[in-house]
């Protein structure tokens, strides 16, 4: 893993990816939207608004996902000092709170209808909005000290310590009497959705991943490109001449 | 043409079906394009210094 840890040839290796995941992400949104708006049935009990699943329970996917690959890669900064541990974290942090959001908002969108209420405070919810706050609170802590270097340190052990809360969300709706239905892809004896279904999600899932990946990429290069200029901007002031004084 | 009508109607529950993909897509073409603009800015800063630091040599 440290090969990649060289900023140059991670540079390299981002910039080669980058056509691929771009066009292959586009590919999987083209076809999961024309499968999950016309190519799906309507479900039996919830008509057209289980068209909603498409982009709701991927996002909701991604957003433990991402969690975890924050948490993963801050626990890498922390124990092995990993130069790119702690960009992959950052970068990554504001990507998993949209997905966050995405998955509170078009959730509530669909319970209005189906559960008649937009919101309730039922495990699987609050902590999913935990998740979000975690997110918000780890963005935060990297840019609340004047020393970057203390703020990603305390950013690395908000996001693990937070990791206690992917396992609550995931296993809510098992612990706890939820609103909120229970897994019925990712469960003990397969899926029980239709393959009509499971399709569009298949591909949106897929499409949503593809675009975290390269999503990633862009911003861990836009913060290799700007510690660069910090490097180049501090070598400039200890060549400049000193101020004359009056 | 009733067709279409009755694509975009989504059975009665349009008003719900379509603002969920909107946000879905708002977030992530907005994470898309702020991105890719902050990418570009960098990519310009660096250049800007390479060839100031350039020019200072002897």
């Amino acid at each position: 893993m440290h090969r990649f840890a060289n900023p140059g040839r991670f540079m390299r290796i981002a910039g080669a990816l980058f056509p691929w995941t771009a066009v292959s992400c586009l590919l999987c949104f083209a076809i999961g939207l024309v499968l999950a708006l016309a190519g799906s049935p309507a479900d039996y009990q919830q008509g057209e608004t289980v068209r909603i699943m498409y982009v709701h329970v991927p996002a909701a996917w991604l957003a433990l996902l991402v969690y975890s690959f924050i948490a993963a890669a801050s626990a890498a900064a922390l124990i092995w000092r990993h130069p790119l541990a702690d960009i992959a974290a950052l970068a990554a942090s504001p990507i998993g709170a949209g997905f966050t959001f995405i998955a509170l908002a078009t959730g509530s969108i669909w319970a209005r209808p189906m559960w008649g209420t937009w919101w309730v405070w039922d495990a699987r919810l609050t902590s999913v909005l935990i998740l979000f706050f975690f997110y918000l609170g780890h963005l935060s802590l990297a840019h609340a000290f004047d020393d970057p270097q203390r703020g990603r340190r305390a950013a690395a052990i908000l996001a693990i310590a937070g990791f206690i809360n992917v396992p609550i969300v995931k296993f809510s709706v098992d612990w706890w009497n939820t609103l909120h239905q229970p897994a019925s892809i990712f469960r003990a004896g397969g899926p029980t959705v239709d393959s009509a279904m499971l399709w569009p999600l298949g591909f949106m899932a897929v499409a949503y991943l593809l675009l975290f990946v390269t999503l990633l990429l862009m911003r861990m290069q836009t913060a290799l490109l700007r510690a660069r200029v910090r490097v180049l901007q501090i070598a400039q002031l200890d060549v400049a001449p000193a101020p004359v004084q009056g | 043409m009733q067709s279409l009508a009755d694509f975009f109607a989504m059975g009665g529950y349009a008003g719900f079906v379509w603002p969920a993909y909107g946000i879905a897509a708002l977030v992530l073409i907005g994470l898309l394009t702020v991105s890719w603009y902050q990418l570009r800015q960098a990519r310009e800063m660096l250049r800007r210094y390479d060839s100031q630091t350039g020019a200072d040599r002897p």
